[in-house]
């Protein structure tokens, strides 16, 4: 059965079948790896994308509910990687393995658009589904707020921001 | 490229005492000696050797480096190398013509940040620009040296080969500069990646002076300056990890990432109980389902399972979905051990604790603990516990392989490529040489990617279809068929004598150990799982006997960071609370009086010998005034002494030396009228040597702070009738971000010892602290882990 999907801004149709969960159409059928697979449960968020502007598991969303949808994945969140989310991240330096920082950008994204000033209880509402085993999720509280405060005074501009050594494109 | 100067190297026990700080190859010398001894101070604690490499090694160096490269290779010589240890290059150092340089990373990254501070401090000795320097991930090779990233050792064994590479090359290149242009080497001087002569103005860049680095010996160490600390520019400073953008914009690529052209989709099902065989199979509806190619069976392992794939039968398919959806329609019978299909958890509780109350394996004996605890009228005993535990990576485990002609490349998430070579050839009766191990970036490791049973199922599948194959765990896989941090039990008795320190302790301790994975059916705990805790306690009590008792294993056992001392440290802190209360005073004051005077702990002296994470006592003494140090600062940046204690509110603390470092950790915490804990503060001190990356460093502690609350609070793995209970995150909890401490901070000791770990240390104190703290908020003592367990109002 094809589905139409409106992924990062682009039309892409897929061949699968219905109760295919998004997650691996997206990594396998469009090669947009970003999305992570973590639990298959909805357990721990590193599957986290955009459906139509909403942070939804994708690992447990089948792509018949997607069809024709916009869905957002961590490549489509901004053009170049300068998302204020992706900005604050690095310059408060939260990543350790990786592996669900994408997921948890989504979540964190996907806050922001809702709430652009949220409380450090909104903040733990939005993520308190996105694991981390690493464990940063005090730099993830205070990268979110940093991504609010980046937006509001319109930044980004470019890279992250300061004067940081060793960040790499 | 061809080498010029290629050159054997002796075998370290042919050189003479003391060489093995020597650079193997000798030089014109002298007359170099003295270049920039102004500036650059010498190292005393070097043991490396560095080499140019001949291209005939290129295949060994892969892709790496372009065209015309001039590579170095440098390699530690541990102190306690054996005689067949041979000359094995652990880091390598390239030059492109363009002028690149190129950093080999030998090391796995998982998140401790390794892959960037290894090549950092290269960069840093050699002074180029680090934002140009390109690091490209080692395969797995044993003339790498070891590469099996675990022990929270790769600063701390590699940063000297580092600092050596990177001064060699700079010697090497000034050197040619000075040879080109026909001035004194002394005059010359590398800075910021560009080399000056600074009287006639003449510049050059490193790619103008590579063709002409390439013919020059390599220099005695002697020769060698090294910069101060005070002219770092990047050892000490804020450094972003060079996978960070990679990251934020989903372009790194884990194992769970790596496809190959015509790749199959593998899903296997496993025995459901250890050391189990399948009897009969029937995929016809597998078959049936769209997408699915065909199955395979996959042989068990044969005793000691070692790092072997379990067997069972996988399913292999277009997509990982289409994978997964056939293995649900596979109808397998399975000839379950009948010797381990009774295990459940319960009754293990029950058979590890009749192990520790009776007499176990001696592992230290100090005076006359008997004897002394008798004669003592403040005394205690305790048992406590702590459950299975599950490393649960957020990535679960995944490998490609792709088998051709009698070899095979595989690409993995592992924490030892040389491991996969062994594990993998042993599979498919190939030689390790024949297996190219490719290292990605690891989404978590902790401890289960050190064992690649995937990566050989990988391996046998390719063999068996003729096509490229990827083996994708899913977390039910991961949380069924991991290598369990096993379950463990401690007995303790204490006594206090009249002046208010510990006068006698018995720490026995029993726990199927790791040993079971090499040697089928061993039931006491190796050296360095009694030395991670047991027996390597520095308290000034003198009377003393620490005690393995034997217990048998029914799953794969495979330690989670920080290994043995999680349930030790929990213990031992816990019973030093414990004993503090019974004493009148709390634990800081207890501790430090029951540590004694500053000094240098010696366990020959009762029958036993340091294992000290296989470092000898003088280069890493086990130091008590380090030690007091931490303890003494965490209590005074966390308040504990002034801390009100009750009514819900608590502080906890606990100071614990391991992998060679010493930290403190206080916790506060707050137990609701439901009993629901949550953890506003944390506070640790670490002293762990010198630093390369304060930052990683810093967050390795506030990571350890978060994996210490899931172990501490709620991690539990259980098994009922052989099988594993728990199957997902819903019934295998790690700390969410509403659970896990919500400020940590991380004071980094400034030391001037050597180098220790960082990854792991932070765990250990987190269970006792908690617990400690739940006792000061409630009245309740939890000595059973995990502490949901424990119904605390």
């Amino acid at each position: 059965m094809a589905y139409t999907l409106k992924v990062n801004g682009q039309s892409k149709t897929v061949d699968v079948p219905a109760d295919t969960p998004l997650l691996w159409v997206l990594r396998e059928a469009l090669d947009l790896q970003g999305t992570k697979f973590g639990c298959g449960a909805a357990q721990c968020g590193a599957c986290t994308v955009h459906l139509n502007g909403v942070a939804i598991r994708s690992c447990v969303t089948p792509v018949v509910s997607a069809n024709g949808k916009a869905v957002t994945t961590i490549e489509g969140l901004s053009p170049d990687g300068t998302h204020p989310c992706q900005i604050a991240w690095q310059d408060v330096d939260v990543p350790q393995c990786g592996y669900c920082q994408a997921g948890q950008i989504m979540s964190a994204a996907a806050l922001l658009a809702k709430k652009p000033k949220p409380t450090d209880k909104d903040i733990d509402e939005a993520l308190n589904g996105n694991l981390c085993r690493c464990g940063t999720y005090v730099r993830i509280r205070a990268a979110v707020h940093k991504a609010a405060e980046l937006a509001a005074a319109g930044k980004p501009a470019g890279s992250p921001s300061g004067a940081r050594l060793g960040g790499r494109e | 490229m061809k080498c010029t100067f290629g050159t054997s190297f002796p075998a370290p026990e042919n050189l003479p005492a003391g060489a093995a700080g020597g650079i193997q190859q000798s030089s014109t010398g002298g007359s170099f000696a003295g270049l920039a001894a102004a500036v650059y101070a010498k190292r005393d604690d070097l043991k490396v050797s560095i080499e140019n490499v001949s291209v005939d090694r290129r295949g060994f160096l892969g892709t790496a480096f372009a065209a015309g490269a001039w590579v170095l290779g440098a390699n530690i010589l541990s102190g306690n190398a054996d005689a067949a240890a041979s000359w094995q290059p652990s880091v390598y150092l390239g030059f492109e013509p363009n002028g690149t340089v190129v950093i080999t990373a030998h090391r796995s990254e998982m998140g401790t940040g390794s892959r960037t501070s290894l090549p950092l401090v290269v960069a840093e000795e050699l002074d180029v620009d680090w934002t140009k320097v390109r690091v490209e991930q080692a395969i797995g090779d044993k003339r790498y040296g070891s590469q099996n990233t675990d022990g929270s050792c790769s600063v701390r064994d590699f940063v000297d080969a580092m600092h050596q590479a990177g001064a060699t090359a700079r010697f090497m290149l000034e050197r040619a500069a000075a040879q080109k242009w026909n001035v004194p080497a002394g005059e010359v001087t590398l800075t910021n990646g560009v080399v000056l002569h600074a009287a006639s103005k003449r510049r050059a860049t490193l790619g103008e002076l590579v063709s002409v680095a390439a013919t020059l010996p390599v220099p005695k160490r002697e020769e060698l300056r090294f910069k101060p600390p005070s002219e770092y520019r990047y050892i000490g400073k804020q450094v972003a990890i060079v996978d960070q953008h990679k990251i934020v914009t989903g372009a790194a690529i884990f194992g769970q990432d790596m496809r190959r052209p015509g790749m199959l989709y593998a899903s296997i099902e496993r025995p459901p109980v250890y050391d189990s065989r399948l009897r009969s199979s029937d995929d016809s509806e597998t078959l049936k389902v769209k997408g699915v190619r065909q199955t395979v069976q996959i042989p068990g392992f044969k005793q000691p399972h070692m790092f072997q794939q379990t067997g069972g039968v996988a399913v292999l398919a277009d997509s990982t979905w289409a994978a997964m959806q056939g293995r649900k329609k596979l109808k397998l019978d399975w000839e379950l051990n009948p010797e381990h299909v009774s295990y459940s958890s319960p009754a293990y509780k029950q058979e590890i604790f009749g192990s520790v109350h009776k007499p176990g394996k001696v592992v230290r004996n100090r005076g006359n603990f008997d004897g002394a605890f008798a004669g003592v009228s403040r005394k205690l005993e305790a048992d406590y516990y702590a459950p299975m535990l599950a490393h649960a990576p957020m990535e679960p485990p995944a490998a490609v392989a792709e088998y051709k002609d009698g070899k095979v490349e595989v690409w993995a998430p592992v924490q030892d490529p040389q491991s996969v070579q062994q594990t993998v050839g042993a599979a498919l009766g190939v030689k390790p040489e024949d297996v190219t191990c490719n290292v990605t970036l690891l989404g978590g490791g902790f401890g289960r990617k050190s064992k690649p049973d995937f990566v050989a199922e990988a391996a046998l599948l390719s063999k068996a279809t003729g096509k490229p194959v990827k083996v994708v765990f899913s977390r039910e896989d991961d949380i069924r068929n991991d290598f369990y941090h096993a379950v463990a039990a401690m007995h303790m008795k204490g006594g206090i004598d009249a002046a208010g320190k510990l006068d006698s302790l018995l720490f026995r301790s029993a726990f199927p150990p790791i040993a079971s994975t090499f040697q089928a059916g061993a039931e006491y705990g190796l050296d360095l799982e009694t030395g991670m805790g047991l027996n390597e306690v520095l308290f000034d009590v003198p009377h003393m006997r620490s005690e393995n008792g034997p217990a048998k294993n029914h799953v794969r056992i495979g330690w989670l960071r920080a290994v043995c001392h999680n349930f030790h440290a929990f213990a031992l802190h816990s019973f030093m609370d414990e004993l503090a209360q019974l004493n009148g005073t709390n634990y800081v004051d207890f501790f430090l009086k029951s540590l004694g005077p500053d000094r240098h702990v010696d366990l020959t002296k009762d029958g036993t010998k340091a294992w000290n994470n296989d470092k000898s006592v003088d280069e890493f003494p086990l130091d008590t005034g380090r030690l007091r140090h931490v303890l003494e600062e965490c209590a005074a940046r966390s308040g504990y002494a002034k801390y009100t204690n009750g009514k819900g509110r608590g502080i906890g603390i606990a100071a614990h030396r391991s992998f060679l470092s010493y930290i403190a950790t206080a916790v506060e915490v707050h137990v609701d009228a439901k009993g629901g804990v949550t953890i506003p503060n944390v506070w640790t001190v670490a002293d762990i040597g010198k630093v390369v990356m304060p930052d990683r460093v810093r967050a390795q502690f506030e990571g350890a702070a978060v994996f210490g609350t899931s172990l501490a609070m709620m991690g539990e793995i259980t098994a009922e009738a052989g099988r594993i209970v728990q199957s997902n995150f819903h019934n295998y909890p790690v700390a969410r971000m509403k659970e896990s401490p919500r400020k940590i901070d991380v004071k980094i000791v400034d030391s001037k010892e050597r180098h220790a770990g960082a990854g792991e240390p932070g765990v250990p104190v987190m269970a006792p602290a908690i617990a400690a703290a739940i006792f000061a908020a409630t009245g309740k003592r939890v000595r059973e882990l995990p502490i949901k367990r424990t119904k605390l109002v």
